[in-house]
C-alpha cells in the first residue's frame, strides 16, 4: 500500500492480550513521514493500547514496531523519546504542582544531552536561560504565554490539554502520538486545538487518535480504522468514507 | 512560586542559626554545662543522618525504610578500620562514605524495581539482613558492638576535645546543607523532584527515571554513611542499634516532624526530637506519648512539617 514511501513508523502484526482478551490482534499500520495519520475506531477497539505499545508503556505479545529504521522491541520508554517518538495522554498527565513554565522547561531539559546535562548538581536551574527561553517559545506556540507562572493544576481543562501537547512537543519529536487531544473539550476549545494541530503538522509527523470525526476528516492525510484490535482499512479520507466495510463496522450513519 | 521556591529570607535565617550554633560551646562553658556540647554533637550528627534520608524520601520520593543500614555501615567501617590501625579521619571517613554508597547502590539497584509498599518492605528487609549479619559476627563484637578506642585523627585538630569535635561536625553539616540547597535547585534536583511528582510523565519525556532515582538513593546512603562515621566517633562505639530498623523509623519521624522535602527539615526534626527527649525523659519515662501526639498533629495539620510552617517547605500553595 505504501511501498516506496518514506515510512517513519511501521507497525507489523502487533498483538497485545490481557489474559485471554485480545486488545490488539495482528494490527498493522504505517505512518509516512510528514503526514497526519488519524487512527479511528469504536470504543474499546484498542486505540489507546496501541499508543501504549508504541510509546513503550506496555510490552506487546507479538509483532514488530520499526520507527525511523530502529526496531523498538525491548527499548524502554525514555529511549524511544530520545529516538524522536513522543506522546500525549488521553487523560491529562502534567505536573500539576509545578508552574506552567516549569512543566515545559522540564520537558525541554530532557533533550539536553551535553555531558552533565540533567546530572548537573551545582548550577542553579533558574540560570539556564537557553532552556527557559525555549520553554517560553513553546508556550507561545500553544497560546499559553500568559499562563507561564501559574501552577499547571490551576489551568482550565482546555489549557491543560494544550500544555499536554506542549510537553510532548518540547522533546522535539519526529513523530507525535496524540491520544485524543480534544477529549472533554467544548466546541470552542476543540476548534482551537484543531488549529494548533494544523499548525504543528507543518513541523512534525502526527499519529492522531480522535473521536471527533469532523476534526479527523479535516486534519488527516490518511486514516486507519481499528476495529476489535485489527486495522481493517487504511487510506485517504475519501477512500475511508467510501469503504463499505468501515461504514458497516464503525462509521454507521454518521457520515452516510 | 510553586515547587522550587526559595527565599533570601530563609538564607539569612540560616546564617543566624549557624552563628548561634558556632557560639554554643562558649555559651555552655559560661553556664558550666559543658556536657551539653557532646550532646549537641550527637544532635547535629542525627540531623545529618535525617537530612540524608530527606534527600531520598523528601526530594526523591522514595520511601526507604532501610536507611539505618547505611548509617550503621559508616559507623562499623570507621570502627573496623580503627581496629586494623587506620585512624586518620581523612581515610576512614571517606571510606565510610564510600562503603555506604556502594551498599546503597546494591540495595537501590534491586529495591528500586519495586514501588510503594513493596519498596518500603524490601528496603526494610535489606536493612534487617545487614543488622542480623553484623550482630552474628563475633569479630565485630556481636550484640555489644565494636568499640572505637579513640576518635579519628583529623590533621592537627584534636577531636578528643568535645568542642573541637563539635565544630568539625557543625562544619560538615553546614557544608552538606549548603550542597543540598544547591542540588535542590540544580537540574538534577529538579528532575528528582519532578519524578517525585509524576514518575510516568518523566519517563514519557525521555528521562531515564531509574538512573536518576538510583543516583539520588545512593547519594542519600553515602551521606548516611558519613553521619555513621561521625556517630561512631561521638559515641566511641559502632553499635548494632545504629543498624536496627527502629533507627530507620526514628530518622523517618524526624523528617516528617521537621519537614519532608525541605532543605532544613531533617535538622529541625532531629533538634526537636532529641531536645524534647533530653528535656522530658527526666520528668516522665512516658514522654514518647507526647511525641506521638506531636507527630499526629504534624501529619494532620502541617503536612510539610515544622519547617513548612515557617515557609521553608518545598511548596507553598
Amino acid at each position: 500500500m505504501s511501498e516506496g514511501l518514506d515510512l517513519l513508523l511501521d507497525v507489523r502484526g502487533v498483538s497485545k492480550h490481557f489474559g485471554g482478551v485480545y486488545a490488539l490482534n495482528n494490527a498493522s499500520l504505517s505512518v509516512v513521514r510528514g503526514e497526519v495519520h488519524a487512527l479511528i475506531g469504536p470504543n474499546g477497539a484498542g486505540k489507546t493500547t496501541l499508543i501504549h505499545v508504541l510509546s513503550g508503556a506496555l510490552p506487546c505479545n507479538g509483532g514488530r514496531v520499526v520507527f525511523d529504521g530502529n526496531d523498538l522491541e525491548r527499548r524502554p520508554m525514555h529511549e524511544r523519546v530520545t529516538l524522536g517518538l513522543a506522546r500525549s495522554y488521553q487523560i491529562t498527565n502534567i505536573f500539576t504542582r509545578l508552574t506552567v513554565l516549569d512543566n515545559v522547561a522540564m520537558a525541554v531539559q530532557s533533550r539536553v544531552r551535553d555531558w552533565g546535562s540533567s546530572f548537573s548538581f551545582w548550577k542553579p536551574f533558574s540560570l539556564d536561560s537557553a532552556i527557559i527561553g525555549e520553554a517560553h517559545a513553546l508556550l507561545a506556540q500553544v497560546s499559553l504565554s500568559g499562563m507561564a507562572n501559574r501552577l499547571a493544576g490551576q489551568l482550565s481543562h482546555g489549557e491543560q490539554r494544550s500544555l499536554e501537547v506542549a510537553l510532548a512537543l518540547a522533546t522535539k519529536p519526529k513523530l507525535l502520538l496524540l491520544d485524543e487531544p480534544m477529549a472533554g473539550m467544548g466546541p470552542e476549545e476543540s476548534e482551537r486545538m484543531v488549529g494548533l494541530i494544523e499548525h504543528l503538522a507543518q513541523q512534525v509527523t502526527i499519529l492522531l487518535v480522535e473521536h471527533d470525526m469532523d476534526a479527523v476528516f479535516r486534519l488527516a492525510d490518511r486514516i486507519s480504522v481499528l476495529v476489535g484490535g485489527t486495522v481493517i482499512a487504511s487510506g485517504s479520507p475519501e477512500a475511508i468514507r467510501g469503504d463499505a466495510e468501515v461504514r458497516r463496522a464503525y462509521l454507521g450513519d454518521e457520515v452516510a | 512560586m510553586g515547587l522550587y521556591a526559595t527565599t533570601t529570607r530563609r538564607r539569612i535565617a540560616a546564617v543566624f542559626v549557624l552563628l548561634g550554633l558556632i557560639a554554643l560551646p562558649w555559651g555552655m562553658r559560661l553556664i558550666g554545662q559543658e556536657f551539653y556540647v557532646s550532646f549537641a554533637s550527637r544532635v547535629l550528627i542525627m540531623a545529618l543522618a535525617a537530612t540524608s534520608l530527606n534527600l531520598v524520601i523528601g526530594f526523591g520520593g522514595m520511601v526507604s525504610f532501610g536507611h539505618a543500614a547505611f548509617f550503621g555501615a559508616g559507623a562499623y567501617c570507621v570502627a573496623v578500620l580503627a581496629e586494623s590501625g587506620v585512624t586518620s579521619a581523612w581515610l576512614a571517613w571517606p571510606a565510610a562514605t564510600g562503603v555506604a554508597a556502594v551498599l546503597a547502590v546494591l540495595v537501590g539497584a534491586i529495591s528500586l524495581r519495586t514501588r510503594g509498599v513493596y519498596f518500603i518492605m524490601i528496603t526494610l528487609a535489606f536493612a534487617q539482613m545487614v543488622f542480623y549479619l553484623v550482630v552474628s559476627l563475633k569479630t565485630w563484637g556481636g550484640d555489644d558492638g565494636l568499640p572505637l578506642l579513640q576518635r579519628s585523627a583529623f590533621g592537627s585538630l584534636d577531636l578528643k576535645d568535645d568542642s573541637t569535635f563539635y565544630f568539625v561536625v557543625l562544619a560538615i553539616l553546614a557544608f552538606v546543607l549548603f550542597m543540598l540547597d544547591r542540588i535542590a535547585h540544580s537540574r538534577f534536583g529538579r528532575v528528582i523532584q519532578s519524578i517525585r511528582e509524576n514518575e510516568v510523565r518523566m519517563e514519557a519525556l525521555g528521562y531515564p527515571v531509574f538512573s536518576f532515582k538510583l543516583v539520588c538513593f545512593s547519594l542519600g546512603g553515602a551521606l548516611a554513611g558519613l553521619a555513621g562515621a561521625l556517630m561512631a566517633n561521638q559515641a566511641g562505639l559502632a553499635s548494632p542499634n545504629l543498624l536496627h530498623w527502629m533507627q530507620s523509623g526514628i530518622l523517618m519521624v524526624m523528617i516528617v516532624i521537621g519537614g519532608v522535602g525541605s532543605v532544613f527539615g531533617g535538622v529541625v526534626g532531629a533538634v526537636l526530637l532529641l531536645v524534647c527527649e533530653e528535656a522530658f525523659v527526666e520528668i516522665t519515662p512516658h514522654w514518647q506519648i507526647g511525641l506521638g501526639l506531636l507527630l499526629l498533629a504534624v501529619v494532620l495539620w502541617a503536612p510539610l512539617g515544622i519547617a513548612g510552617l515557617f515557609g521553608w517547605g518545598r511548596n507553598r500553595e
